[in-house]
Parts: C-alpha cells; sequence; structure tokens
C-alpha cells in the first residue's frame, strides 16, 4: 500500500517535470516560428498598429497613473529616510534611481502582464476555442504570422517606450512631492538628479530590461493562447497560467539582468 | 474603430515614448561622463583612505577624469591608483595629487593641482607629489599627544 502510493507520487511528479520540460522546450520553438514568421507583421504594417493600438495606447492610463502615484510614494518615503541623515536635497536622485533602474521596467512589465497579457492570451485562446485559427490555416493563412507575430511585435515596441512614460511620471511625481510638499529647491532638486544619474549606466540599463521584459511577457502570452485547451475553462486556466509566469519569469529575469549590468560598472 | 483614429493615437503614443525617453535622457541625466579620448598616469599615496574606483579627479574643483584602478605596490608598500584623465586637460609634469574629501562627510576625490613644469603630463607618467588621506584618527590622536606633551612642559 504505502510502496504503491509512494510509485503514484513519484509518477506524478515525473509527469509533471516532462511536462514543465515539454512546455519550455515548446514554447522556445514557439519564439523561433514566431520570429521567422514575422514577415507579414511588417509588411502589413497596419495589423502590427492595431495591435499597439490594443496593448499599448489601451495600457496608458493604468501605466500612467502607477507610474505618478510610485513616484510620489518614493518621494513621501525617501524624504522621511532621508531627512535622518540632513541630505533630503537628494531625493530627486533616490526617485530617478529607483525608477530608472528597476521599479520602471519591472511595474510596468508586471502591470503590462497584466494588463495586455491576459488579454492576448483570453483572445488567441477564444480564437482557437472558436476554430477560426483553424479556418485560417484552411484558407493558407498561416495563423501564427497573421495573429501572433503582429501581437507579439506590438507588445516589444509597446513595454519600452510604456517603461519610459512610466518613469518619466514618477520622476514628475517625486518631483511634485518633493517641490511642493517638502519644499526642495527645484533646481537642487534637478541638479543633484543629473549629477548622478549617468545616461548610459542607469537608462540605458532600464531601457534594456524593459525590451527584455517585453519579449518574455509578448512570447509568454502569445503561446499560452496558442497552447490553450479550447474550452471556456481552457481559456480561463491559460489567462491565469500567463499573469502567474510573467510575473515570475520578469522577476527573475530582472534579477539575472541587474546582477549582469551592475558587474559590467 | 476607424483605422485613422487608432493610426492618430498609436503615433501619439509612440511620439509620447520617445518624449519621456527624451526627457530621460536630458532632462533626468546629462548624457553620459563617459569620455573617449583620455589618458592614464599613475599617483603612489602612503595611504589612498576612503578612496575608491570611480571616484572623480578634480582640478580647480571641475571633473577632469576618474580613478579607474586601485591596487596595492607589495614591493614599495604603497597604493598605487591610476587616474583616468579626460585628454582635453594637459598639465604640467610636477603636477601634484592629493585625496581630499568634500565636506566633513562627503565623497573622497583626488585634487590635481598644477605645477610649473614646462614638459607635460603624458600617458604612463608618475605623478611624483602626492598627499595621502587624512585619517581623522590619527589627527586626533596627534592632538591629544601634542596637547598632553605642552602640559608636560609647563610642569
Amino acid at each position: 500500500m504505502i510502496t504503491q502510493n509512494l510509485g503514484k507520487a513519484i509518477r506524478n511528479l515525473g509527469a509533471r517535470g516532462i511536462e514543465t520540460i515539454w512546455r519550455g522546450g515548446a514554447m522556445a520553438r514557439f519564439f523561433w516560428l514566431v520570429l521567422t514568421q514575422s514577415g507579414m507583421s511588417f509588411r502589413r504594417i497596419g495589423l502590427s498598429i492595431r495591435e499597439i493600438y490594443f496593448s499599448g495606447v489601451m495600457s496608458l492610463v493604468i501605466i500612467m497613473v502607477s507610474g505618478l502615484f510610485i513616484g510620489m510614494v518614493l518621494g513621501l518615503q525617501g524624504f522621511e529616510t532621508l531627512q535622518k541623515y540632513g541630505a533630503e536635497e537628494t531625493m530627486g536622485v533616490l526617485v530617478a534611481l529607483s525608477l530608472v533602474r528597476e521599479l520602471g521596467p519591472v511595474v510596468t512589465a508586471l502591470l503590462f502582464a497584466s494588463r495586455a497579457g491576459s488579454a492576448i492570451t483570453a483572445e488567441i485562446g477564444l480564437m482557437k476555442a472558436t476554430e477560426q485559427l483553424k479556418a485560417m490555416d484552411m484558407m493558407a493563412v498561416d495563423p501564427i504570422a497573421r495573429v501572433v507575430a503582429p501581437r507579439f511585435w506590438a507588445g516589444v515596441v509597446s513595454m519600452p517606450l510604456l517603461a519610459a512614460l512610466f518613469s518619466s511620471m514618477g520622476i514628475f511625481g517625486g518631483y511634485i512631492v518633493g517641490t511642493v510638499l517638502v519644499g526642495i529647491d527645484s533646481g537642487v532638486f534637478w541638479s543633484n538628479m543629473q549629477a548622478a544619474v549617468d545616461f548610459r549606466y542607469d537608462v540605458m540599463s532600464g531601457i534594456v530590461k524593459s525590451i527584455v521584459f517585453g519579449i518574455a511577457i509578448s512570447v509568454i502570452a502569445t503561446f499560452e493562447g496558442f497552447d490553450a485547451e479550447p474550452t471556456a475553462e481552457g481559456v480561463s486556466r491559460a489567462t491565469t497560467r500567463t499573469v502567474v509566469t510573467s510575473a515570475l519569469t520578469v522577476l527573475a529575469l530582472d534579477l539575472m539582468l541587474t546582477g549582469f549590468m551592475l558587474r559590467s560598472l | 474603430m476607424e483605422r485613422k483614429t487608432m493610426d492618430f493615437w498609436v503615433g501619439l503614443f509612440i511620439l509620447m515614448g520617445f518624449a519621456a525617453l527624451l526627457m530621460l535622457a536630458l532632462r533626468v541625466s546629462i548624457g553620459s561622463d563617459h569620455v573617449e579620448n583620455t589618458y592614464s598616469v599613475e599617483a603612489r599615496f602612503e595611504n589612498i583612505g576612503g578612496l575608491k574606483a570611480k571616484a572623480p579627479v578634480k582640478s580647480a574643483g571641475v571633473l577632469i577624469g576618474r580613478v579607474t584602478n586601485i591596487h596595492f605596490d607589495n614591493e614599495k608598500f604603497q597604493a598605487v591608483a591610476t587616474l583616468t584623465l579626460d585628454k582635453r586637460y594637459i598639465f604640467p609634469k610636477d603636477s601634484s595629487a592629493s585625496i581630499l574629501t568634500s565636506g566633513l562627510l562627503g565623497e573622497v576625490y583626488i585634487g590635481l593641482d598644477a605645477g610649473g613644469d614646462d614638459k607635460k603630463l603624458v600617458a604612463g607618467d608618475k605623478i611624483k607629489l602626492t598627499q595621502s588621506a587624512v585619517v581623522l584618527e590619527r589627527l586626533i590622536g596627534q592632538l591629544m599627544f601634542g596637547k598632553a606633551a605642552e602640559g608636560a612642559d609647563k610642569k
């Protein structure tokens, strides 16, 4: 009895392991297929523009408002601590560096995954469930070129722009808190920030991060949709998986990228 | 939605994104202080105090380069700092380097004072006149011993 249960547990573990590795391999092959089939999303640029509208423009409000709030909170919290050391003038540095290097790309990626990634998965999953993808295949239209690639490229283009907007709004929020609420001189705020933030190391590393996150989220979202079980339950499960997997992937990638980037300093 | 309105919004989105990038580049950071044309000189110190790599090198208070490398010379038991200076700035050969601190708790930097030599400092040169960092504990120690010695003299 015990050996039977133990055998079952080990079999379950094995099945899960194989499933995980299979999914990883399938996602890599899917990624390659999207890259090789993305000619159409550039030739018929209208398709990609439509997708940029749905994933980029529609995410603008949430990204900008969250950026503003996070920048304000950073300003208040930073002031609270910096004041103890009499260094409240460097609040701008704190806000700008933490936004540009870390929070901008990461929080934007998390918001983007839950706002746009889940929508992409649900859309593609539902297309699969209603057999639209199969119908396209029958008409000799490659669904990866027609449906997946434009959404993928839209995500890759939108992410860095959204992250830059998030950081700018955050710095603006920090500026408002710093000059209006706390009373730091605005010239001191900007000059300290400019002296401490380096374009090549800080801003560029943030941009590189956001591009990598954009690629990761777009691949995960489109793959989960394409791979979803063609039922209502399957689509809902795929949507959940998109958000969870993207969030974990973004945070893991962030740790790795930060490690590389700080070492190269 | 009509194609034209969609195009408009996407165009606006991309413009805003690039405006934000531009703001990050110009307003938040004044470009990179990475300089392509540089030359390196060495300076030996008895004690570098809190000096670290990437610390600024200033002359008359203006940033002219950075400390790129610090290592310990095991033969002379001295610290060797490599200063990478902007090629635009040329100094006399007998210039002196001293380790200074901006303010009481500020950053540690190297101050370069120009000498009066006709020959110029070129890549690979060694700065002969150096002044080590002031170690506060030693300074206080000297002061206390000095006071104690004064007191002993009076008696």
